[in-house]
């Protein structure tokens, strides 16, 4: 019997790419590279670079073209009160939001996180997920239904005697309105849940990798469950939290749709945007306001680094 | 003498499993005691129902005499030293260390102070502005042990204290550990499965198997008298005989255990007559196995003794009193 050889036949095409990727490692990295980084470089943060270009633009007020000079004057207009008002009330909406979402998410994702195995995981998992499968517009719709005037919201609270509360709540000046459709009270419940999967997510995958063993070095040395709370679970879970409150932020201030359907006819950044570059067809005023979320978002991100928010990735 | 803890037929049950089965047991207050066993057979959870992480499904936990039935784990004047560790990682050394003063509100300038004496006494002084990624696994025991010690806990508890450190950096622990509760004079309670370091390090220990305790004694005892074949197997690979077999040995007809470096080689018919089946070195010692009455026994020689072939016929004898007839199955 003659030994094995020590060097085995080439199979085909699959050998040889092998062998070529083994000879030259950087070659199979700069394949699989290049199309995102094409799509990301030049899809993706060229439109980016147009939209900062065309914010430096101004809109001649007679005729209504764009003037491409480089101007201001653009920016400036962002500080009117009407469109300052804009600015802040979706501001205060983003933010309000994402406390509302983490403060609803967190005990979810900790109870995933924690205590769901197996079979459960995948409960939660198809429970946080199956509202991002139906139509987003479907959603927003229905929840117009349940919060209407004549809707399951308004009979309920009839129902059980709690009428005057829907009425206080809806007395409440600025939130409040005619009914909670067409508040920004209503608005407000819509945001927090079509953006509310985003938040849990990415707080159940970092409350995920703090082991159970450093809980229980936390209350073995003697803290309460609030001081773990506060010392070990929080700052180990704020990588998370900071990602889905950038989802929730972000994805609230940009939005255009819900506030045309649910809520009073005050105007958001998205809103905005969608009738600044469409009727009014003021294409330098829609990219200025279209850069403010950026700018926002990255003070945010700015002010959390600062805070030590990243600290445990 | 005081005992530190006190277990009065403890049970604890994860569903149909007997994690720990009836176990009584005391530690006495300012020993090293070890709880030793196999993977599984409950010691663990033992440790685990001293610190508080674990409830009993029946039986009594008493801390210095005190029942602690309805005490959450901050409040038992006991800290541990995690298996893995578990510092915080977003937290510097001394952070880590001072969190159980942190806790309990002692003033900030005091704690990095008492931090600072805690990392001296595990001589890890200066590293109190590292994070605990910047350390080896070595020095990240260290801060673990003095992050429990800060509490000044009248029991330590240690889980698997030394299983993540290599060989070296283990026997340098091992030295210092036991230094350290003689100085500090509280009691240590640790887990193992590694029955030197138990052997080695503890004043007392208590082998565990399958949930129950098989046997209670000094290092000495359990390993020179063994009550169970699981216990003179598990600790120091004894020659456990069967009742036939001892009685060819010169012994009663019950199962008995000899010590394999009890046994001496001599020319067949000086003793039992049996056939060298393999050879391992060891280095200090070599050890032999032997076929003899329908069994195999291992030898134990030291290093410099002439060593038999394999499959050579020689001859085994050993001191009557070396055989140990075991009480138990």
């Amino acid at each position: 019997m003659t030994p094995a050889p020590a060097i085995l036949p080439e199979r085909g095409l699959g050998d040889r790419l092998t062998a070529l990727f083994w000879r030259h490692p950087r070659l199979l990295l700069g394949l699989l590279l290049t199309p995102p980084l094409l799509w990301l470089g030049v899809v993706y943060l060229g439109s980016l670079f147009a939209l900062l270009l065309q914010s430096f633009y101004s809109i001649d007020e007679f005729s209504g073209l764009v003037v491409p000079e480089f101007t201001l004057k653009t920016y400036a207009e962002l500080f009117r009160a009407q469109n300052l008002d804009i600015i802040i009330r979706t501001l205060t909406m983003s933010a309000a939001v994402t406390l509302a979402c983490a403060v609803i998410a967190f005990p979810i994702a900790y109870f995933a996180a924690r205590y769901a195995k197996g079979r459960w995981k995948a409960v939660f998992y198809l429970g946080v997920m199956l509202p991002l499968w139906s139509s987003y517009l479907v959603k927003v719709y229905a929840w117009k239904l349940i919060l209407a005037k004549e809707g399951i919201v308004t009979w309920a609270a009839d129902g059980l005697g709690l009428s005057m509360v829907l009425n206080a709540v809806l007395a409440l000046p600025v939130i409040g309105g005619n009914s909670l459709s067409t508040s920004l009270l209503g608005t407000f419940i819509v945001f927090v849940y079509v953006w509310l999967p985003y938040m849990i997510l990415p707080m159940q995958a970092a409350l995920e990798r703090v082991p159970t063993s450093m809980i229980e070095a936390s209350a073995d040395l003697g803290a309460s469950r609030a001081q773990t709370f506060r010392t070990v679970i929080l700052p180990l879970a704020m990588p998370g939290v900071i990602a889905g409150s950038i989802f929730t932020f972000s994805l609230t201030m940009g939005d255009y749709i819900i506030p045309q359907i649910v809520g009073t006819s005050a105007r958001f950044i998205g809103l905005a945007v969608y009738q600044l570059q469409g009727t009014a067809g003021n294409i330098p005023l829609a990219a200025a306001f279209a850069v403010v979320p950026i700018l926002i978002m990255l003070v945010y991100l700015w002010v959390a680094r600062r805070k030590g928010a990243f600290d445990a990735l | 003498m005081t005992s530190a803890v006190e277990f009065a037929s403890v049970t604890r049950h994860f569903g149909p499993v007997r994690a720990v089965d009836g176990v009584d047991l005391t530690i006495a207050e300012g020993s090293f005691f070890a709880m030793l066993g196999p993977s599984g057979s409950g010691k663990t959870t033992c440790l685990r129902l001293i610190s508080g992480f674990e409830k009993p499904s029946s039986g009594t936990i008493r801390i210095f005499g005190q029942d602690v039935g309805q005490t959450p784990p901050n409040r038992r004047n006991v800290n541990t030293v995690f298996q893995d560790y578990a510092l915080f990682p977003h937290m510097n050394v001394r952070d880590n260390v001072a969190y159980g003063l942190m806790v309990k509100g002692v003033d900030r300038r005091i704690r990095a102070d008492r931090a600072e004496d805690m990392l001296a006494l595990v001589k890890l002084d200066g590293y109190g502005d590292r994070k605990p990624a910047q350390l080896s696994g070595g020095q990240r025991q260290r801060v673990a042990l003095a992050r429990a010690l800060v509490n000044e806990p009248r029991v330590l508890l240690l889980d698997e204290p030394l299983g993540a450190l290599d060989l070296k950096l283990r026997e340098a622990m091992q030295d210092e550990l036991k230094a350290l509760q003689a100085r500090l004079g509280i009691t240590f309670v640790f887990v193992t499965h590694d029955q030197g370091e138990a052997l080695s390090m503890a004043d007392s220990l208590a082998v565990f198997n399958e949930g129950r305790i098989a046997q209670i004694g000094t290092p000495a005892e359990v390993y020179a008298r063994p009550r169970t074949r699981f216990v003179a197997d598990f600790v120091g690979s004894s020659n456990v005989l069967s009742p036939e077999v001892t009685r060819a040995f010169g012994g009663p007809p019950a199962w008995s255990s000899l010590r394999p470096e009890a046994l001496r080689l001599v020319a067949p018919e000086a003793g039992l007559a049996g056939t060298v089946t393999s050879i391992r070195y060891l280095g200090a010692a070599s050890r032999i196995s032997i076929a003899t009455h329908g069994t195999e026994v291992a030898a134990i020689l030291p290093a410099g003794q002439p060593l038999p072939a394999a499959g050579a016929e020689v001859g085994l004898a050993f001191d009557p009193a070396a055989l140990h007839v075991m009480e138990g199955p």
